[in-house]
Protein backbone atom coordinates (compact mmCIF):
# COMPACT_ATOMS: atom_id res chain seq x y z
CA UNK A 1 0.00 0.00 0.00
CA UNK A 2 1.12 3.40 -0.87
CA UNK A 3 -1.04 5.55 1.15
CA UNK A 4 0.63 8.11 3.48
CA UNK A 5 -0.70 10.30 6.17
CA UNK A 6 -0.80 14.14 6.08
CA UNK A 7 -0.28 14.52 9.71
CA UNK A 8 0.58 17.90 9.90
CA UNK A 9 -0.30 21.55 7.34
CA UNK A 10 0.51 25.17 8.31
CA UNK A 11 0.90 28.15 6.04
CA UNK A 12 1.40 32.18 6.43
CA UNK A 13 -1.07 34.50 5.32
CA UNK A 14 -0.09 35.33 1.78
CA UNK A 15 0.61 39.35 1.02
CA UNK A 16 3.34 41.33 0.68
CA UNK A 17 5.46 41.43 4.36
CA UNK A 18 8.42 43.95 3.77
CA UNK A 19 9.24 43.58 7.55
CA UNK A 20 9.71 39.86 7.13
CA UNK A 21 12.27 38.53 5.30
CA UNK A 22 11.99 35.22 2.92
CA UNK A 23 13.10 32.25 5.57
CA UNK A 24 10.94 33.74 8.03
CA UNK A 25 8.53 33.19 6.52
CA UNK A 26 9.63 29.29 6.27
CA UNK A 27 10.18 29.42 9.43
CA UNK A 28 6.33 30.47 10.11
CA UNK A 29 5.21 27.38 8.24
CA UNK A 30 7.63 25.10 9.07
CA UNK A 31 6.97 25.20 12.84
CA UNK A 32 2.98 25.27 12.57
CA UNK A 33 2.94 22.62 10.30
CA UNK A 34 5.37 20.44 12.65
CA UNK A 35 2.74 21.89 16.32
CA UNK A 36 -0.15 20.98 14.04
CA UNK A 37 1.26 17.10 13.86
CA UNK A 38 2.45 16.89 16.99
CA UNK A 39 5.73 16.23 15.58
CA UNK A 40 9.06 17.96 16.93
CA UNK A 41 11.55 19.43 13.84
CA UNK A 42 13.93 16.94 15.44
CA UNK A 43 11.74 13.50 14.61
CA UNK A 44 12.04 15.01 10.59
CA UNK A 45 14.24 12.45 8.73
CA UNK A 46 13.85 13.97 5.55
CA UNK A 47 13.21 17.86 4.29
CA UNK A 48 11.98 18.59 0.95
CA UNK A 49 12.18 22.15 -0.49
CA UNK A 50 10.92 24.09 -3.58
CA UNK A 51 13.32 26.61 -4.91
CA UNK A 52 12.86 29.70 -6.08
CA UNK A 53 14.18 31.70 -8.75
CA UNK A 54 13.70 35.29 -7.23
CA UNK A 55 15.82 34.15 -3.94
CA UNK A 56 19.48 34.75 -5.88
CA UNK A 57 21.77 32.57 -4.66
CA UNK A 58 19.77 30.90 -1.55
CA UNK A 59 17.20 30.26 -3.74
CA UNK A 60 18.75 27.21 -5.09
CA UNK A 61 18.94 26.10 -1.72
CA UNK A 62 15.83 27.36 0.22
CA UNK A 63 15.69 23.65 1.97
CA UNK A 64 19.65 24.06 3.24
CA UNK A 65 18.79 27.72 4.54
CA UNK A 66 15.80 27.05 6.47
CA UNK A 67 17.47 23.56 7.86
CA UNK A 68 19.70 25.88 9.33
CA UNK A 69 17.14 28.45 10.83
CA UNK A 70 15.60 25.63 12.21
CA UNK A 71 18.61 24.05 13.69
CA UNK A 72 20.93 21.91 12.43
CA UNK A 73 20.04 18.15 13.00
CA UNK A 74 21.78 16.11 10.17
CA UNK A 75 19.18 14.89 8.13
CA UNK A 76 19.07 15.47 4.41
CA UNK A 77 17.72 18.57 2.23
CA UNK A 78 16.37 18.04 -0.96
CA UNK A 79 16.11 20.98 -2.81
CA UNK A 80 13.66 20.78 -5.85
CA UNK A 81 12.44 23.06 -8.36
CA UNK A 82 9.33 22.09 -10.83
CA UNK A 83 7.92 25.32 -11.34
CA UNK A 84 3.85 26.14 -9.70
CA UNK A 85 4.29 22.39 -9.22
CA UNK A 86 6.93 21.88 -6.60
CA UNK A 87 4.98 21.57 -3.72
CA UNK A 88 3.26 18.31 -5.23
CA UNK A 89 6.41 16.87 -6.08
CA UNK A 90 7.96 17.64 -2.94
CA UNK A 91 4.76 15.32 -1.43
CA UNK A 92 5.53 13.33 -4.03
CA UNK A 93 9.10 12.66 -3.01
CA UNK A 94 7.87 12.16 0.75
CA UNK A 95 5.11 9.68 0.15
CA UNK A 96 7.56 7.45 -1.92
CA UNK A 97 10.40 7.94 1.29
CA UNK A 98 7.22 6.76 3.99
CA UNK A 99 6.43 4.53 1.46
CA UNK A 100 9.51 2.52 0.94
CA UNK A 101 9.90 2.42 4.42
CA UNK A 102 12.75 4.46 4.31
CA UNK A 103 11.29 7.13 6.65
CA UNK A 104 8.57 7.36 8.88
CA UNK A 105 8.31 11.58 8.64
CA UNK A 106 9.36 13.89 6.35
CA UNK A 107 8.54 17.79 5.86
CA UNK A 108 7.71 19.67 2.63
CA UNK A 109 7.95 23.26 2.41
CA UNK A 110 7.97 25.97 0.01
CA UNK A 111 8.75 29.53 0.65
CA UNK A 112 9.33 32.77 -1.12
CA UNK A 113 8.88 36.29 -1.52
CA UNK A 114 7.91 37.27 -4.99
CA UNK A 115 8.86 40.01 -7.02
CA UNK A 116 6.10 42.88 -7.86
CA UNK A 117 4.99 42.61 -11.27
CA UNK A 118 5.50 40.04 -14.06
CA UNK A 119 7.60 37.35 -13.39
CA UNK A 120 10.85 37.73 -15.13
CA UNK A 121 14.14 36.11 -15.14
CA UNK A 122 16.26 37.07 -12.15
CA UNK A 123 19.48 37.88 -14.52
CA UNK A 124 20.06 39.11 -17.90
CA UNK A 125 20.75 36.04 -20.43
CA UNK A 126 20.08 37.48 -23.62
CA UNK A 127 22.92 36.78 -25.22
CA UNK A 128 21.96 33.04 -25.10
CA UNK A 129 19.49 31.64 -27.85
CA UNK A 130 19.22 28.49 -26.40
CA UNK A 131 18.03 30.52 -23.00
CA UNK A 132 13.86 29.76 -22.98
CA UNK A 133 13.08 33.10 -21.44
CA UNK A 134 15.69 34.76 -23.65
CA UNK A 135 13.54 33.26 -26.95
CA UNK A 136 10.42 34.22 -25.10
CA UNK A 137 10.50 37.76 -23.66
CA UNK A 138 13.28 38.64 -25.67
CA UNK A 139 11.46 37.57 -29.15
CA UNK A 140 8.14 37.00 -28.41
CA UNK A 141 7.41 39.48 -25.45
CA UNK A 142 5.65 36.57 -24.10
CA UNK A 143 4.89 36.81 -20.43
CA UNK A 144 2.95 34.85 -17.88
CA UNK A 145 -0.46 36.24 -18.92
CA UNK A 146 -0.13 36.27 -22.70
CA UNK A 147 0.09 32.65 -22.74
CA UNK A 148 -3.02 32.40 -20.31
CA UNK A 149 -4.28 35.15 -23.12
CA UNK A 150 -3.53 32.68 -25.35
CA UNK A 151 -5.71 30.03 -23.98
CA UNK A 152 -8.74 32.22 -23.09
CA UNK A 153 -8.90 33.51 -26.93
CA UNK A 154 -9.33 29.76 -27.70
CA UNK A 155 -11.93 29.24 -25.03
CA UNK A 156 -13.88 31.93 -26.38
CA UNK A 157 -13.64 30.77 -30.42
CA UNK A 158 -14.53 27.06 -28.83
CA UNK A 159 -17.16 27.61 -26.27
CA UNK A 160 -18.30 31.36 -26.64
CA UNK A 161 -16.77 31.89 -23.05
CA UNK A 162 -17.41 35.79 -22.57
CA UNK A 163 -15.91 38.57 -20.66
CA UNK A 164 -18.72 38.46 -17.93
CA UNK A 165 -17.93 34.49 -18.04
CA UNK A 166 -14.28 35.42 -16.72
CA UNK A 167 -15.77 37.76 -14.48
CA UNK A 168 -18.03 35.91 -12.66
CA UNK A 169 -15.07 33.32 -11.79
CA UNK A 170 -13.69 36.14 -10.06
CA UNK A 171 -16.55 37.17 -8.37
CA UNK A 172 -16.98 33.38 -7.04
CA UNK A 173 -12.86 33.27 -6.24
CA UNK A 174 -13.14 36.57 -4.03
CA UNK A 175 -16.42 35.45 -2.21
CA UNK A 176 -14.44 32.38 -1.37
CA UNK A 177 -11.44 34.91 -0.40
CA UNK A 178 -13.08 36.68 2.05
CA UNK A 179 -13.45 33.84 4.63
CA UNK A 180 -10.18 32.91 4.45
CA UNK A 181 -7.77 34.10 6.91
CA UNK A 182 -5.10 33.25 5.10
CA UNK A 183 -5.52 34.74 1.93
CA UNK A 184 -3.71 37.57 0.81
CA UNK A 185 -7.18 39.39 -0.84
CA UNK A 186 -10.23 39.18 1.67
CA UNK A 187 -12.89 41.21 -0.17
CA UNK A 188 -15.59 40.70 -2.48
CA UNK A 189 -14.91 41.73 -6.07
CA UNK A 190 -18.00 43.13 -8.04
CA UNK A 191 -18.43 42.42 -11.37
CA UNK A 192 -18.39 46.34 -12.11
CA UNK A 193 -14.93 46.71 -10.75
CA UNK A 194 -13.45 43.70 -12.49
CA UNK A 195 -14.64 44.24 -16.10
CA UNK A 196 -13.73 48.14 -15.60
CA UNK A 197 -10.08 46.84 -14.71
CA UNK A 198 -7.30 47.54 -17.10
CA UNK A 199 -6.98 45.09 -20.35
CA UNK A 200 -3.63 43.23 -19.68
CA UNK A 201 -3.44 40.95 -22.39
CA UNK A 202 -6.89 40.77 -24.38
CA UNK A 203 -9.52 39.10 -23.33
CA UNK A 204 -7.76 39.43 -19.43
CA UNK A 205 -8.43 42.12 -17.30
CA UNK A 206 -5.81 42.95 -14.39
CA UNK A 207 -8.40 41.28 -11.65
CA UNK A 208 -8.79 37.89 -13.88
CA UNK A 209 -4.84 37.74 -13.60
CA UNK A 210 -3.19 36.12 -10.30
CA UNK A 211 -1.19 38.46 -8.44
CA UNK A 212 2.55 37.48 -7.64
CA UNK A 213 2.74 37.62 -3.86
CA UNK A 214 4.92 36.71 -0.55
CA UNK A 215 4.17 33.25 1.11
CA UNK A 216 4.99 29.97 2.92
CA UNK A 217 3.06 26.94 3.38
CA UNK A 218 4.56 23.24 5.04
CA UNK A 219 2.99 19.72 4.78
CA UNK A 220 4.29 17.21 7.41
CA UNK A 221 3.64 13.26 5.70
CA UNK A 222 4.19 10.48 7.83
CA UNK A 223 3.94 6.93 8.18
CA UNK A 224 0.72 5.19 8.70
CA UNK A 225 2.34 3.54 11.86
CA UNK A 226 4.11 6.99 12.88
CA UNK A 227 0.20 8.72 12.35
CA UNK A 228 -0.96 5.94 14.84
CA UNK A 229 0.96 7.75 17.80
CA UNK A 230 -0.01 11.51 16.96
CA UNK A 231 -3.23 13.38 17.97
CA UNK A 232 -4.05 14.89 14.96
CA UNK A 233 -6.29 13.57 12.55
CA UNK A 234 -5.10 11.77 9.88
CA UNK A 235 -5.35 12.61 6.11
CA UNK A 236 -4.85 9.69 3.62
CA UNK A 237 -2.84 10.66 0.43
CA UNK A 238 -4.30 8.37 -1.66
CA UNK A 239 -3.22 9.35 -5.21
CA UNK A 240 -0.56 11.65 -6.51
CA UNK A 241 0.66 12.56 -10.16
CA UNK A 242 3.39 14.31 -11.69
CA UNK A 243 3.58 14.59 -15.17
CA UNK A 244 5.46 16.02 -18.09
CA UNK A 245 3.64 16.67 -21.92
CA UNK A 246 3.68 12.79 -24.05
CA UNK A 247 4.89 12.89 -27.39
CA UNK A 248 2.96 14.70 -30.09
CA UNK A 249 2.53 17.82 -27.61
CA UNK A 250 0.53 20.51 -30.55
CA UNK A 251 -0.24 23.19 -28.09
CA UNK A 252 3.08 25.04 -27.50
CA UNK A 253 4.02 24.72 -23.86
CA UNK A 254 5.21 27.75 -22.13
CA UNK A 255 8.57 28.36 -22.49
CA UNK A 256 8.68 26.94 -25.80
CA UNK A 257 8.34 28.89 -29.03
CA UNK A 258 6.89 26.16 -31.17
CA UNK A 259 4.77 22.88 -30.33
CA UNK A 260 5.88 19.60 -31.71
CA UNK A 261 4.80 18.22 -34.65
CA UNK A 262 1.55 15.55 -35.44
CA UNK A 263 3.05 14.74 -38.61
CA UNK A 264 4.00 11.24 -37.81
CA UNK A 265 1.58 10.83 -34.53
CA UNK A 266 -1.95 11.96 -33.84
CA UNK A 267 -1.52 14.08 -30.34
CA UNK A 268 -2.51 11.82 -27.22
CA UNK A 269 -6.56 11.39 -26.67
CA UNK A 270 -5.91 12.85 -23.70
CA UNK A 271 -3.95 16.02 -22.71
CA UNK A 272 -0.88 16.26 -19.84
CA UNK A 273 -3.85 17.96 -17.18
CA UNK A 274 -6.45 15.26 -17.80
CA UNK A 275 -3.50 12.60 -17.56
CA UNK A 276 -2.48 13.58 -14.00
CA UNK A 277 -6.17 13.65 -13.29
CA UNK A 278 -7.04 10.33 -14.28
CA UNK A 279 -3.46 8.95 -12.64
CA UNK A 280 -4.63 10.13 -9.42
CA UNK A 281 -7.89 9.58 -9.89
CA UNK A 282 -6.64 5.98 -10.70
CA UNK A 283 -4.20 5.38 -7.44
CA UNK A 284 -6.54 6.54 -5.50
CA UNK A 285 -9.93 4.67 -6.87
CA UNK A 286 -12.05 7.97 -6.43
CA UNK A 287 -13.42 9.52 -9.50
CA UNK A 288 -14.27 12.92 -10.19
CA UNK A 289 -18.12 12.22 -9.18
CA UNK A 290 -16.96 11.43 -6.01
CA UNK A 291 -15.09 14.45 -4.88
CA UNK A 292 -16.00 16.66 -2.04
CA UNK A 293 -14.29 19.69 -3.54
CA UNK A 294 -11.27 20.66 -5.61
CA UNK A 295 -8.65 23.06 -5.69
CA UNK A 296 -7.53 24.01 -9.06
CA UNK A 297 -4.50 26.28 -10.37
CA UNK A 298 -6.40 29.56 -11.26
CA UNK A 299 -3.27 31.61 -12.59
CA UNK A 300 -6.30 33.21 -14.79
CA UNK A 301 -10.41 33.29 -15.08
CA UNK A 302 -10.33 30.93 -18.10
CA UNK A 303 -7.59 28.32 -16.62
CA UNK A 304 -10.25 27.77 -13.84
CA UNK A 305 -12.95 26.61 -16.25
CA UNK A 306 -10.71 24.57 -18.13
CA UNK A 307 -9.76 22.62 -15.01
CA UNK A 308 -13.45 21.84 -14.44
CA UNK A 309 -13.52 19.92 -17.81
CA UNK A 310 -9.47 18.63 -17.44
CA UNK A 311 -10.67 17.01 -14.33
CA UNK A 312 -13.94 15.54 -15.25
CA UNK A 313 -16.92 17.92 -13.74
CA UNK A 314 -18.33 18.50 -16.36
CA UNK A 315 -18.15 18.01 -20.60
CA UNK A 316 -16.03 20.79 -22.59
CA UNK A 317 -17.78 23.44 -22.70
CA UNK A 318 -19.90 23.07 -19.93
CA UNK A 319 -17.62 24.90 -17.22
CA UNK A 320 -19.28 28.38 -17.52
CA UNK A 321 -22.46 26.59 -16.97
CA UNK A 322 -21.43 24.51 -14.23
CA UNK A 323 -20.18 28.29 -12.63
CA UNK A 324 -22.82 30.00 -13.79
CA UNK A 325 -25.58 27.57 -11.52
CA UNK A 326 -23.68 27.88 -8.62
CA UNK A 327 -22.13 24.21 -8.77
CA UNK A 328 -18.81 25.29 -8.02
CA UNK A 329 -19.30 27.69 -5.09
CA UNK A 330 -19.29 27.28 -1.59
CA UNK A 331 -23.02 25.60 -0.97
CA UNK A 332 -23.19 24.37 -4.74
CA UNK A 333 -22.30 20.25 -5.24
CA UNK A 334 -18.74 20.42 -6.18
CA UNK A 335 -17.11 24.01 -4.95
CA UNK A 336 -13.70 24.34 -6.32
CA UNK A 337 -11.26 26.69 -4.99
CA UNK A 338 -13.06 26.80 -1.02
CA UNK A 339 -9.60 28.35 -0.23
CA UNK A 340 -10.69 31.39 -2.88
CA UNK A 341 -7.89 29.88 -5.25
CA UNK A 342 -4.57 31.37 -6.46
CA UNK A 343 -6.57 34.39 -7.55
CA UNK A 344 -7.68 35.23 -3.59
CA UNK A 345 -3.80 34.72 -2.73
CA UNK A 346 -1.23 35.93 -5.65
CA UNK A 347 1.27 33.08 -6.18
CA UNK A 348 3.96 32.11 -4.62
CA UNK A 349 5.36 30.00 -6.78
CA UNK A 350 7.18 27.16 -4.28
CA UNK A 351 4.03 27.51 -1.97
CA UNK A 352 1.19 27.73 -3.90
CA UNK A 353 0.88 23.95 -4.40
CA UNK A 354 1.75 23.31 -0.91
CA UNK A 355 -1.10 25.80 0.00
CA UNK A 356 -3.68 23.73 -1.90
CA UNK A 357 -2.79 20.90 0.19
CA UNK A 358 -3.36 22.80 3.50
CA UNK A 359 -6.92 23.75 2.46
CA UNK A 360 -7.53 20.22 1.39
CA UNK A 361 -6.67 19.22 4.63
CA UNK A 362 -8.29 21.79 6.29
CA UNK A 363 -11.29 20.85 4.64
CA UNK A 364 -11.03 17.33 5.66
CA UNK A 365 -10.92 17.58 9.13
CA UNK A 366 -13.63 19.86 9.30
CA UNK A 367 -11.28 22.56 10.28
CA UNK A 368 -12.15 25.24 7.53
CA UNK A 369 -14.54 27.67 9.80
CA UNK A 370 -16.53 29.53 7.77
CA UNK A 371 -15.73 28.27 4.33
CA UNK A 372 -16.41 24.60 5.44
CA UNK A 373 -17.75 22.26 2.65
CA UNK A 374 -19.93 20.06 4.66
CA UNK A 375 -19.34 16.49 4.51
CA UNK A 376 -16.05 16.59 2.71
CA UNK A 377 -14.68 13.43 2.74
CA UNK A 378 -12.41 13.89 -0.54
CA UNK A 379 -10.58 16.03 -1.99
CA UNK A 380 -8.19 16.88 -5.21
CA UNK A 381 -5.51 19.74 -6.02
CA UNK A 382 -4.25 20.24 -9.47
CA UNK A 383 -1.49 22.21 -10.91
CA UNK A 384 0.72 23.32 -13.39
CA UNK A 385 3.87 24.61 -13.57
CA UNK A 386 5.41 26.46 -16.72
CA UNK A 387 8.00 24.11 -18.60
CA UNK A 388 5.56 21.17 -18.93
CA UNK A 389 4.87 20.78 -15.33
CA UNK A 390 1.44 19.18 -14.17
CA UNK A 391 0.78 17.09 -10.91
CA UNK A 392 -1.94 16.22 -8.91
CA UNK A 393 -3.23 15.23 -5.23
CA UNK A 394 -6.07 13.40 -4.16
CA UNK A 395 -6.88 13.68 -0.29
CA UNK A 396 -9.13 11.57 1.62
CA UNK A 397 -10.18 10.97 5.54
CA UNK B 1 6.93 50.88 -40.29
CA UNK B 2 10.97 50.46 -40.05
CA UNK B 3 12.96 53.31 -40.28
CA UNK B 4 15.99 52.69 -42.14
CA UNK B 5 18.31 55.45 -41.13
CA UNK B 6 21.31 55.73 -43.20
CA UNK B 7 23.99 53.23 -43.05
CA UNK B 8 22.28 51.27 -40.24
CA UNK B 9 22.72 47.36 -40.45
CA UNK B 10 20.20 44.70 -40.24
CA UNK B 11 20.92 42.15 -38.09
CA UNK B 12 18.75 39.12 -37.24
CA UNK B 13 17.99 38.08 -34.01
CA UNK B 14 18.96 34.43 -34.38
CA UNK B 15 21.15 33.65 -37.32
CA UNK B 16 19.56 30.77 -39.19
CA UNK B 17 16.25 30.34 -37.32
CA UNK B 18 14.83 32.35 -40.70
CA UNK B 19 16.04 32.89 -44.18
CA UNK B 20 18.68 35.85 -44.65
CA UNK B 21 19.21 38.26 -45.90
CA UNK B 22 15.56 40.11 -45.64
CA UNK B 23 13.52 39.63 -48.78
CA UNK B 24 9.46 40.27 -49.82
CA UNK B 25 9.23 36.27 -49.08
CA UNK B 26 11.09 35.19 -46.01
CA UNK B 27 10.55 31.92 -44.99
CA UNK B 28 11.28 30.04 -41.12
CA UNK B 29 14.01 27.78 -40.93
CA UNK B 30 13.21 24.57 -39.14
CA UNK B 31 14.34 20.80 -39.29
CA UNK B 32 12.50 17.85 -40.57
CA UNK B 33 13.32 14.09 -39.33
CA UNK B 34 13.60 12.25 -42.97
CA UNK B 35 12.94 8.99 -40.86
CA UNK B 36 9.52 10.36 -39.01
CA UNK B 37 8.65 12.91 -41.05
CA UNK B 38 7.87 15.41 -37.74
CA UNK B 39 9.32 18.80 -38.11
CA UNK B 40 11.15 21.11 -35.46
CA UNK B 41 11.59 24.42 -34.57
CA UNK B 42 14.09 26.59 -34.19
CA UNK B 43 15.82 24.04 -36.57
CA UNK B 44 17.45 20.87 -34.35
CA UNK B 45 20.51 18.52 -34.63
CA UNK B 46 18.33 15.83 -33.01
CA UNK B 47 15.01 14.05 -33.69
CA UNK B 48 12.70 14.77 -30.64
CA UNK B 49 10.29 12.00 -31.42
CA UNK B 50 10.86 9.72 -28.86
CA UNK B 51 9.03 7.15 -30.81
CA UNK B 52 12.40 7.83 -34.08
CA UNK B 53 15.11 9.60 -32.38
CA UNK B 54 17.26 9.05 -35.77
CA UNK B 55 19.39 12.31 -35.48
CA UNK B 56 21.12 11.48 -38.28
CA UNK B 57 17.94 11.99 -40.25
CA UNK B 58 17.05 15.34 -39.56
CA UNK B 59 17.55 18.04 -42.18
CA UNK B 60 17.10 21.84 -41.92
CA UNK B 61 14.76 22.98 -44.36
CA UNK B 62 12.81 26.22 -44.82
CA UNK B 63 9.12 25.97 -43.30
CA UNK B 64 5.89 27.28 -45.77
CA UNK B 65 5.23 30.57 -45.88
CA UNK B 66 1.72 30.35 -44.40
CA UNK B 67 -0.13 29.46 -42.04
CA UNK B 68 -3.72 29.08 -40.07
CA UNK B 69 -3.88 31.51 -36.96
CA UNK B 70 -4.67 29.61 -34.02
CA UNK B 71 -5.07 31.77 -31.01
CA UNK B 72 -3.97 35.66 -31.10
CA UNK B 73 -3.87 38.62 -28.01
CA UNK B 74 -2.31 41.86 -27.49
CA UNK B 75 0.13 42.99 -25.35
CA UNK B 76 -1.16 45.88 -23.52
CA UNK B 77 1.91 46.54 -20.78
CA UNK B 78 5.17 46.44 -21.66
CA UNK B 79 6.85 42.92 -21.07
CA UNK B 80 9.41 42.31 -18.52
CA UNK B 81 13.46 42.72 -19.24
CA UNK B 82 14.63 40.71 -21.34
CA UNK B 83 12.06 42.29 -24.10
CA UNK B 84 12.95 45.35 -25.45
CA UNK B 85 11.10 47.22 -27.97
CA UNK B 86 10.16 51.11 -29.58
CA UNK B 87 9.94 53.74 -26.70
CA UNK B 88 7.05 54.51 -26.25
CA UNK B 89 5.86 51.20 -25.72
CA UNK B 90 2.60 50.27 -28.04
CA UNK B 91 0.84 47.53 -27.61
CA UNK B 92 1.30 45.11 -29.76
CA UNK B 93 -0.33 40.69 -30.79
CA UNK B 94 0.94 38.00 -30.27
CA UNK B 95 0.37 34.99 -32.26
CA UNK B 96 -0.04 31.29 -32.53
CA UNK B 97 -0.04 29.90 -35.79
CA UNK B 98 -0.72 26.46 -37.31
CA UNK B 99 1.80 25.67 -40.51
CA UNK B 100 -1.29 23.13 -42.29
CA UNK B 101 1.70 21.40 -43.89
CA UNK B 102 4.42 21.14 -40.99
CA UNK B 103 1.28 20.35 -38.56
CA UNK B 104 2.95 22.33 -35.82
CA UNK B 105 2.31 25.84 -33.91
CA UNK B 106 4.64 28.07 -33.61
CA UNK B 107 4.35 31.73 -32.11
CA UNK B 108 5.65 34.66 -32.74
CA UNK B 109 4.87 38.77 -32.54
CA UNK B 110 1.89 40.16 -35.11
CA UNK B 111 3.26 42.60 -37.81
CA UNK B 112 2.87 46.16 -36.97
CA UNK B 113 0.26 48.23 -38.82
CA UNK B 114 -2.28 46.12 -37.76
CA UNK B 115 -5.45 46.18 -35.70
CA UNK B 116 -5.02 43.06 -33.35
CA UNK B 117 -8.01 43.02 -31.80
CA UNK B 118 -9.67 42.61 -35.04
CA UNK B 119 -7.95 39.38 -35.95
CA UNK B 120 -9.71 36.19 -36.26
CA UNK B 121 -9.31 32.54 -35.52
CA UNK B 122 -8.65 30.57 -38.52
CA UNK B 123 -7.60 33.75 -40.50
CA UNK B 124 -4.53 32.62 -43.27
CA UNK B 125 -1.11 34.48 -42.07
CA UNK B 126 2.16 34.96 -43.58
CA UNK B 127 5.59 35.03 -42.39
CA UNK B 128 7.46 38.35 -42.55
CA UNK B 129 10.83 40.04 -41.57
CA UNK B 130 10.28 43.04 -39.29
CA UNK B 131 12.36 45.06 -37.02
CA UNK B 132 12.17 44.00 -33.15
CA UNK B 133 14.12 46.65 -31.54
CA UNK B 134 17.56 49.02 -32.33
CA UNK B 135 20.74 47.51 -30.76
CA UNK B 136 23.23 49.56 -29.15
CA UNK B 137 25.17 49.94 -31.98
CA UNK B 138 21.88 51.54 -33.78
CA UNK B 139 21.60 48.17 -36.41
CA UNK B 140 17.98 47.18 -36.70
CA UNK B 141 17.51 43.87 -34.82
CA UNK B 142 14.71 41.60 -37.41
CA UNK B 143 12.98 38.83 -36.60
CA UNK B 144 10.20 37.20 -37.82
CA UNK B 145 6.54 38.46 -37.11
CA UNK B 146 3.32 36.89 -39.07
CA UNK B 147 0.86 39.39 -41.16
CA UNK B 148 -2.97 38.71 -42.00
CA UNK B 149 -3.16 37.69 -45.24
CA UNK B 150 -5.17 40.26 -46.83
CA UNK B 151 -8.12 38.71 -49.44
CA UNK B 152 -7.76 40.69 -52.97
Amino acid sequence: MNEVIIAGVGMTRWGKWNDLTSVDLGVEAARKALADSGLEWRNIQLLVSGESRFAGTNGFLMGNVLAKELGWSGIPALNIYNACSSGTYAVRIAQMHVAAGMCDAVLCVGYDKSPIGFFSPPYDRSWDYTDLDTQRLRLLGLTNPTIFALHAMRRRELYGTTDTDLAKVKVKSSKHGVLNPYARYQREFTMEEIVNSPMVCSPLRLYEIAATSDGAAAVVICSQKLAKTLTSKPIILAGISCTTPSYPENEPALMWLSSDSTYSRPIPEVNQQQTAALLAYEESGIGPEDLSLAEVYDLSANLELDWYEYIGLCAPGEAEELLSEGATSLGGRIPVNPSGGVSAFGESVPAQSLAQMCELVWQLRGEAGARQVEGAKTALAINMGLMGNISCAILKR
Amino acid sequence: MTDNKKGAKQIPTVEGWFTWPPSEEPHLIGSKCMSCGDYFFPKTIRCRNPYCMKDAAVKDLPFSRRAKLWSFTTNYFKPPIPFKSADPFKPFGVAIVEFTEERIKIQGIVASGYDTERLRIGQEMEVVLEKLHDDINGNEVITWKFKPVTIG
